[in-house]
């Protein structure tokens, strides 16, 4: 099963690169408990790694790094490690399916066939989950500066309602014993849209809020766990086919586990609202990069008129622009509110030391 | 003075100094037995395990280096107390 593939040479300005998209990728995937990685693969394949080794080697970047950023958050009690088990066990199967959809997409209609399914799942899923998860954040800025606590939404009041005897299991981030057959599902779609678009959590850290009634912060923290269960089992059938560039792995992990303890350590500055900004503004943006791809992949597929030469080119540097463009935002608001958050600490104590001092 | 003092939490230098030698160790085989590593490691079949053990040896240590690095820069969790 052994595959022969080539492997790139690695200069120092393609390390440095790698080790800076790790940075940013790995912040954000600390922050809101993935992403990143849909950067990563294109930013891969643009230095000429094959598309299958970029994935797998993205892949195998991603479960170490989920595991030290859930072992960070887990000391800040945000992980709950059981309900991220059974997600990420179901998530495998999830990517397994989803592999399998690929692998038949390919062969009947080509890899201009199997990117437009991939952009389009992208467009369709960022632009429903995104734009809520968005509209959510807003909204919850709003009542979060009254109340501290996060509203439940009804499904989820629904879903931890229902009483299946014999498949409920008790979940302390819901704080209410749910049935599994509900997890399940969530989590297989979770793996699916790993398997497409590379970012499970797009699907995994909404479920997890809006569906089951996990709070925001608990919910990314838990993301992390089913990334590493997803990501560990993922790059081992990728290993089995010799399919893992290990110094590019390795390379990303490098800057990214930077960001990850960056990314784990933001989340304990700012208030719940802000995981769903920073996912939302993050899934809208990419949404763009995507959709603009479409019409290329269409005019490949001979559906529409064929793009000229220069018109797919600008195209595609265009949508990789806004994907990283994507990432670099969330970054950004990630720094920003933690940097506010530590000043505001800082005020607070030294204004203690001040009045500790008068007394 | 002395409750000044003890409030100021010792800095990690040692550990981060340890950790990150062994992290550019391991980084410097890697790069400088890139043709060797990379005939091993993508054999496929038991030798898939050889991608995963590094995986978590790098992040066992890197993992720690960088944890360690930003605690020495100051930059940590907030402490419990409400921020208003």
């Amino acid at each position: 099963m052994h595959e022969v593939v080539s492997f790139v040479n690695l200069d120092i300005l393609n390390i440095i690169y790698l080790f800076f998209v790790g940075f940013v990728g790995g912040l954000v995937s600390g922050f809101i408990g993935s992403g990143g990685a849909f950067v990563l693969t294109p930013a891969m394949m643009s230095m000429g790694v094959p598309g299958l080794v970029a994935v797998a080697s993205n892949m195998c970047h991603k479960f170490p790094k989920a595991l030290i950023g859930a072992l960070k958050r887990a000391k800040y009690g945000q992980v709950d490690v059981k309900l991220g088990v059974v997600m990420g066990i179901s998530a495998e199967a999830g990517v397994m399916y989803g592999a399998h959809i690929q692998e038949s997409i390919k062969r009947a209609f080509g890899d201009a066939g199997s990117n437009l399914y991939v952009s389009v799942a992208f467009v369709v899923i960022l632009g429903i989950v995104g734009s809520f998860v968005l509209l959510d954040a807003f909204k919850s800025k709003k009542t979060e500066n009254l109340q501290q606590e996060e509203k439940i939404t009804k499904i989820a009041r629904w879903v931890q309602s229902i009483n299946i005897p014999g498949t409920m299991v008790y979940f302390k981030s819901l704080n209410a014993k749910v049935s599994v057959l509900f997890t399940i599902p969530l989590g297989f779609a979770t793996g699916m849209l790993a398997a497409t678009i590379a970012v499970g959590g797009f699907i995994g850290v909404p479920s997890l809020i809006y569906v089951l009634g996990a709070p925001s912060l608990m919910a990314s923290a838990t993301e992390l766990v089913i990334a590493f269960v997803m990501g560990c089992g993922g790059s081992f059938k990728y290993a089995l086919h010799g399919l893992v560039d290990i110094r590019l792995s390795m390379l990303i992990l490098a800057g990214s586990l930077f960001g990850i303890h960056l990314g784990a350590i933001g989340t304990t500055y700012v208030k719940p609202f802000m995981i769903k900004l920073v996912m939302g503004v993050i899934m809208v943006i990419v949404l763009f990069s995507r959709g603009l791809m479409v019409p290329v992949y269409l005019s490949q597929l001979g559906v529409i008129q064929t793009l000229s030469e220069p018109t797919v080119k600008v195209l595609k540097n265009t949508s990789f622009a806004i994907m990283a463009f994507a990432l670099l935002s969330g970054a950004f608001i990630v720094l920003k509110a933690m940097w506010q958050g530590i000043r505001a600490e800082h005020k607070v104590t030294a204004r203690e030391a001040l009045e500790h001092s008068k007394e | 003075m002395a409750g000044k003092k003890s409030s100021i939490k010792k800095k990690p230098y040692g550990k981060v100094a340890l950790f990150g030698a062994v992290s550019i160790a391991l980084y410097a085989v890697l790069l400088m037995q890139q043709g060797l590593v990379n005939d091993y490691f993508v054999r496929g079949g038991l030798y898939a395990f050889l991608p995963i053990a590094a995986a978590f040896l790098f992040s066992y240590v890197h993992g720690h280096f960088t944890g360690y690095f930003w605690t020495m820069l100051g930059i940590e969790a907030k402490k419990k107390k409400e921020v208003k």
